[in-house]
């Protein structure tokens, strides 16, 4: 298939690729931008590993195609992190054991940045809501609310407790 | 809690939590070599045929294709057990299953490679197939491997002591046939390998060969490699980067790990292989469907006098771990109760499905689900509490069982007090609403099979450090980490036997060219093993840097504490109180300089004229150490003592292990008898797993544990049809969402093992066992009916309902179960009464196989 050329924001930087217009946004991120970050668990978004933000919006990469976000802000996980340090949703994750294999660790972060993007004080039932979206076939879900709940309220509180707030302790 | 640590015990977040959170880290798909190519399996779509001609001609035509490998280009059998090398990478005559493997292209897209696919002819003679074990058990003819006859890959017989006298002597007796169905791991990563091959520099030939997998057991590999390409081993290194789950799934060699090589050799190139996740179905190794005749016998005041189960799994087309599987649902029968009376009959039988192997609680999860249900049910007999009949059985530890497990360190009786008091046991049980129940369970697992799997006294884990002028100390450990903790665990007891903060240990692991042998992380078996050889290695660089640090502090060596970054001489005040100088702590704390690293005459000069010093900072005492002895290394090795290795009769290999861990459980559940619908409110789960070293991931561990029993007790079941899967899928194989999954309630015992790591067990797999006749006892108990075969889906449950209902109606006499499974027929996963069910078309296979309608009705 002949490759056309398209210009694709991601993580704030605009790369202009040469593409095939078939090409889903999943493969363009993970091979020609070397972003590894969001991850194939499946080929049909039903565990939702390779979810980024499209404008803010949890979307699956893996049902996308490149060529139809031009124009767009793409997200990924490599663009959550803030300046150098873990956001507070990372840094939870770790704390609280939201991660463990971290396979579909990405996936989930992005689904919850898009979560707290639409309401910054989501009940639990919201949260699992929002996250049965995608799948986790390690941690059995709970330490996830820990983490969320503790991430929200490090961001209330502000870097100062998100410092110091680390760990159950 | 335990203020004698300052590591261990505290919640610590993953080594490598970062890596994973940020997106940094990399597995093996993530990885890339220049001029790699990308392979494609072409599988079987036949379950059981000959293979006549294979032509790859038209494929190899075909612009990027860079080469086509079959069969003849690795004419080697392997499999994971010494007793069951029965693959071969890519089929030489026969295919045994739909999925298994025939031909491999590599092209330079995986878009042209799959239509190079479609390009290969293969001429297949097709073979009459086996799918259930118990019809494949009397097979005379198309044998699925010639030498197996019946198709049985492997039968054991066991007695320990006399289970007839036994049940003679019971008052209660209860008998049932119970069915797990299959299940697999569904990992959220699929299996990846890139292999590469180096020119030797010397010869001008393809020399070393590099392979990147998502594996448990890179040296397994690494072994089965050099087999299979008829290499020797240390021209293969096998690295493991990041793994995205495994629970047995990357416990032995997967096809495309071995193909990827043989691809990588003829074409010359690095090639990747990625299963879609499709073929991570058809490449499963999962848990069996399981079929257990199951007989025990309680006297009045509930002691268990007998146990007698036939168990009988359907392994699927290879060996895989399919003798172990077998043996292990026997074996850990005992080492949970004292059962004195034993009989095991185990049938490991073959049939044309993708083949069963070690999936999370190995062999045991589906027995437990049958003995603790049936337990139950004798309760009820008895008039006793399902508590309690618990209780009165309770091994006597230290012990030997009847089938000569060792058990020396035994939390279960604390397990189940914990779980009873937090759920509310004795008040609320039996006094919940309408169709809400509570039941419990109990389950146990190894923390390491005793005896490996190619029996040697060589040792399990070896671990090396090495610790440089900078104060850092590398770990090199052959252990996996697969997400469950192993680096962080290794770290941890590294940094808490040489008193340093974890910052400064560096963990190197599961590189067959950099870290000593490791033989993987499966049978729970790191945190014992790998954790005991760090333990003893971390030992042994500390008595180096002690005798040091001990010359400058004029003491002896063993007068020498090693804390927080800082060796103190230990000052007797009272009991084993230690004094040291508060301002010292503190700079140490904030200060990574050494002065006179580099150099030593200064330092000398300098420690001359302070004389001897009451403590000094972590790096002076490693610049002293080298100064002293050289390089400061150490080593340290685990094998299981000959003591924890079973007895002697055939099969007694398996189950032995080190140390074992318990757990038990409480599940609040209720059901809607409209619609047969399970929900699990809450669960309660005590594990006993030694000491934690890490609770967030003791925890972490114990919830997903019983979140996957819990899925495999309602929804998570492979559907076969004629050797097809029906739902080869992550929607379709329903592992459960955030929304279906139920707060757990992790509870950790500790029982301190005497051989273990600081006292540590397992506690990855144990709890799974539960969690499943928790489930099932508390749906008893909810509405009265006993649950056979699991998952219990909705259809199942109605269907007991509704057997129920009709067999007070048509006034059916006690002993007739109307819920046991052979009055059903199974179709396509859902249950029917024999004779109701839909009308199946004419030509559809499976109704010649149609037993005459009758049964319950």
């Amino acid at each position: 298939m002949k490759k056309e050329l398209i210009e694709l924001r991601v993580n704030g930087r605009a790369h202009e690729l040469a593409i095939e217009p078939n090409a889903l946004l999943l493969d363009v991120l993970r091979q020609q931008l070397q972003l590894t970050g969001s991850k194939r668990g499946c080929d049909d978004s039903s565990c939702g590993a390779c979810t980024v933000l499209i404008d803010g919006v949890a979307m699956m990469s893996c049902t996308l195609l490149a060529a139809s976000c031009e124009g767009q802000e793409v997200t990924t996980i490599e663009g959550v992190s803030e300046h150098g340090s873990l956001a507070a949703i990372q840094k939870a994750y770790g704390d609280w054991g939201g991660a463990q294999c971290g396979y579909c660790t990405p996936g989930f972060i992005m689904t919850v940045k898009s979560l707290l993007a639409e309401n910054s004080n989501p009940s639990e039932a919201d949260i699992r809501m929002a996250l049965s979206s995608n799948l986790c076939r390690c941690t059995g879900y709970n330490q996830m609310y820990q983490a969320i709940g503790s991430a929200i309220k490090a961001e209330r509180e502000g870097l100062a407790v998100a410092g110091s707030g680390g760990g159950k302790g | 809690m335990n203020s004698k640590f300052s590591i261990i015990g505290k919640p610590t977040a993953m080594v490598d939590a970062a890596e994973k959170t940020t997106g940094s880290g990399k597995y093996t798909d993530d990885l890339s070599v220049p001029g790699m190519l990308v392979g494609k399996i072409l599988h079987s779509p036949y379950p059981h045929a000959r293979i006549k001609a294979i032509d790859t001609n038209k494929a190899e035509k075909l612009d990027g294709v860079v080469a086509v490998a079959v069969g003849q280009d690795a004419p080697k059998t392997y499999g994971i057990l010494p007793v069951g090398h029965d693959e071969y990478p890519l089929a030489l005559d026969k295919v045994r299953y739909v999925g298994d493997n025939v031909a491999c292209v590599v092209a330079t897209s995986e878009a042209i490679a799959e239509r190079a696919l479609e390009l290969i002819d293969v001429d297949y003679e097709v073979l009459p197939g086996y799918f259930d074990p118990e019809e494949s058990m009397k097979a005379k003819s198309d044998l699925i491997h010639d030498h197996k006859l019946n198709n049985i890959e492997k039968d054991y017989h066991h007695v320990f002591g006399d289970p007839e006298r036994g049940l003679a002597e019971a008052d209660q007796v209860a008998e049932a046939r119970f069915i797990s169905n299959e299940v697999t791991h569904a990992a959220m990563e699929p299996h990846s390998t890139l292999a590469s091959f180096e020119i030797d520099p010397h010869t001008g030939k393809p020399g070393r060969l590099t392979v990147w997998s998502s594996t448990q057991v890179p040296y397994y590999l690494q072994h089965k490699l050099s087999l299979v390409l008829e290499m020797p081993m240390q021209q293969i290194r096998v690295i493991k980067p990041l793994v995205g789950g495994g629970f047995g799934g990357k416990s032995e060699v997967i096809p495309l790990e071995i193909i990827a090589a043989i691809a990588a050799r003829k074409a010359k190139a690095p090639v990747k292989i990625t299963y879609t996740r499709e073929e991570v179905f058809w490449a499963h190794r999962g848990r069996p469907r399981t079929i257990i005749d199951l007989k025990t016998g309680v006297k009045k005041d509930g002691r268990i006098t007998a146990v007698k189960a036939r168990v009988v799994q359907d392994g699927g087309a290879y060996c895989s771990y399919g003798v172990v599987t077998i043996l292990y649902s026997g074996a850990l029968l005992g080492a949970l109760y004292d059962i004195p009376n034993i009989q095991f009959d185990g049938y490991r039988v073959l049939t044309n499905k993708p083949a069963c192997g070690a999936m999370r609680g190995h062999g045991t999860v589906n027995v437990r689900f049958a003995f603790e249900s049936q337990l139950d049910e004798l309760a009820s007999a008895i008039g006793m509490d399902p508590a309690e009949i618990r209780r009165r059985n309770l091994l006597h530890s230290p012990c030997i069982t009847v089938n000569g497990l060792r058990v020396q360190s035994y939390g279960l009786p604390e397990c189940i007090e914990k779980t009873v008091e937090r759920s509310g046991w004795k008040e609320r049980k039996g006094k919940l609403a309408k169709g809400r129940g509570l039941g419990i369970a109990c389950s146990h697992y190894v923390s390491g099979a005793a005896n490996s799997i190619i029996r040697s006294d060589m040792p399990h884990s070896t671990v090396n450090i090495k610790i440089d002028r900078d104060g850092g100390v590398v770990v090199y450990t052959g252990a996996s980490e697969i997400g469950q903790g192993s680096d962080t665990m290794t770290a941890q007891i590294a940094a808490e036997t040489l008193g340093c903060s974890l910052s400064r240990i560096r963990v190197v692991a599961a590189d067959t060219d950099l870290t000593p042998i490791d033989i993987g992380s499966y049978s729970s078996r790191v945190t014992f093993m790998a954790g005991n050889a760090t333990l003893r290695a971390a030992g042994e660089v500390k008595k180096l840097i002690a005798a040091a640090a001990a010359k400058t502090m004029s003491c002896d060596p063993e007068d020498v504490v090693f804390r927080d970054d800082l060796i103190t001489k230990k000052v007797c005040v009272g009991t084993d109180a230690v004094v040291r100088p508060a301002e010292q702590g503190s700079a140490a704390s904030v200060s990574g300089r050494v002065e006179g690293q580099i150099l030593r005459g200064s330092l000398q000069q300098k420690r001359k004229e302070e004389g001897p010093k009451e403590s000094t900072t972590f790096e002076e005492a490693v610049v002293t150490a080298i100064d002293f002895h050289g390089a400061l290394t150490g080593t340290g090795s685990y094998a299981p003592p000959a003591e924890a290795r079973g007895g002697k009769h055939k099969g007694a290999g398996v189950g032995p292990s080190p140390a074992y861990s318990y757990s038990a459980q409480v599940a609040e559940v209720s059901v809607d008898e409209e619609t047969g619908e399970v929900t699990v409110h809450k669960v309660w789960a005590a594990h006993d797993c030694g000491r934690a070293l890490n609770p967030v991931s003791v925890e972490g561990q114990i919830i997903g544990s019983v979140w996957m029993g819990m899925g495999q007790a309602l929804t998570e079941e492979m559907v076969w049809k004629d050797g097809m899967l029906m739902n080869p899928g992550l929607l379709e194989y329903r592992s459960p969402s955030s929304v279906e999954s139920p707060e757990v309630e992790p509870i950790i015992v500790e029982s301190v093992d005497p051989e273990g790591p600081f006292g540590a067990k397992e506690c990855s797999e144990g709890s799974l066992a539960a969690t499943i006749p928790a489930i099932a006892n508390a749906i008893y108990d909810a509405v009265g009916v006993r649950l056979h075969e699991s998952p219990f889906t909705p259809e199942r449950v109605l269907a007991a309902l509704r057997a129920k209902k009709l067999a007070k109606t048509l006034n059916l006499t006690e002993g007739i179960d109307p819920t046991a499974p052979s009055r059903f027929r199974e179709h396509g996963g859902s249950l029917w009464f024999k004779g109701k069910g839909p009308e199946r078309h004419p030509l559809d296979p499976s109704r010649q196989a149609d037993a005459p309608a009758g049964g319950a009705d």
